[in-house]
């Protein structure tokens, strides 16, 4: 069975078309608290220029972002809030933690900073630096661009993957207020 | 600079209990807890220190040579004569109680609240005595030399979001 096409007809599968889309329309939520968020500042302006990569409709309500970018440290009061947003983002939606304190709380090992955001929500991308440069930002966004490529779905299929669900196991160690830890 | 020669006549002749003390040229007055609004208010009121510049606290657990656990602290400021005064009130546990200055000073409102989130000391009479800084179900008083500086477990108890809950 041979279907002849014109030339300009491109044959894919859906997903692979849906996630195309996407990767290239990614709209940052900037969750900007420290010193990283002006490097995402650098990144979003002219000399280095997000919009090459389709990334630079900063949006400033969750509602309308499908990208969270977590740029500084998150104390613990600043954690509901943190969670509320990223709630409140519609699927598909992914995250990138950048810099140093995002990703494991960096020099901020107090009581009140969160020791790594990726304890209390999904990240998928961890960008190191203190604060990174806006090239490290970049690279995390095409890296991100390319596992939606690679691994999105039409129906957002790939977040349900049994060992995303898995959780830390430095998690399980935490030791939770009023409780000893239980190490399992 | 130090503060006049008037200033402290007046405090040494209306108040007891007073040690007064100079470093590099700024006064330091030690006043015991129950005196404390007693001179705040006489120096308002007569020495012209209108202005409060700042409530905190120190506490001296394991420093040496200490006599008792907090150190109080007032900064007090004279607008017209630029003179700045420290006051200082020693406490210790269980007593951890001063009469609250928002009575004098509106602007001690918040600073007091700082004092008592950070240190756990108590301001009696502060219109609104709640946490300022940390979260209302917070148990402990951080900036206290007894608290690890990596907390009790206040930063592990959130709730964990997995891809499957939003």
């Amino acid at each position: 069975m041979a279907i002849e096409l014109p030339e300009n007809v491109v044959v894919s599968k859906l997903d692979e078309l849906a996630s195309w889309c996407r990767k290239n329309s990614l709209w940052p939520m900037p969750f900007a608290t420290a010193c990283c968020g002006i490097e995402l500042m650098a990144t979003g302006a002219s000399r280095h220029d997000l919009a090459r990569f389709g990334a630079e409709v900063f949006r400033f309500s969750p509602r309308q972002c499908d990208l969270m970018i977590v740029a500084g440290r998150v104390v613990m009061k600043m954690l509901p809030v943190l969670q509320r947003i990223w709630q409140q983002m519609h699927e598909p939606k992914w995250c990138i933690s950048m810099g140093a304190c995002a990703s494991t709380g960096g020099v901020f090992d107090t009581y009140c900073v969160v020791q790594g955001i990726d304890r209390f929500i999904p990240v998928d991308m961890y960008v190191p630096g203190c604060p990174p440069r806006p090239e490290q930002l970049i690279q995390a966004i095409i890296d991100l661009q390319d596992k939606i490529q690679r691994e999105g779905t039409l129906t957002g299929a790939e977040f349900e993957l049994s060992q995303r669900q898995q959780p830390k196991r430095a998690l399980l160690e935490l030791p939770i207020l009023g409780q000893t830890p239980q190490y399992r | 600079m130090p503060i006049r020669e008037a200033v402290s006549e007046v405090l040494r002749a209306r108040i007891e209990g007073l040690e007064f003390s100079e470093f590099r040229g700024r006064t330091r007055v030690v006043v015991p807890a129950g005196r404390l609004l007693d001179a705040l208010r006489l120096l308002r009121d007569e020495c012209g220190f209108d202005f409060l510049a700042d409530i905190t606290c120190v506490d001296y657990l394991n420093y040496r040579g200490a006599r008792d656990r907090f150190g109080l602290v007032y900064q007090l400021a004279s607008l017209a004569s630029n003179e700045r005064l420290v006051l200082r009130v020693p406490l210790n546990e269980p007593d951890l109680v001063v009469p609250s200055a928002t009575g004098l000073w509106e602007a001690a409102n918040w600073l007091e609240r700082e004092v008592w989130d950070m240190f756990g000391i108590r301001f009696e009479g502060h219109p609104d005595p709640r946490r300022i800084l940390l979260p209302e179900e917070f148990t402990a008083h951080p900036l206290r030399k007894d608290y690890p500086l990596q907390g009790r477990g206040e930063r592990h108890n959130f709730p964990v979001l997995r891809r499957r809950d939003a």
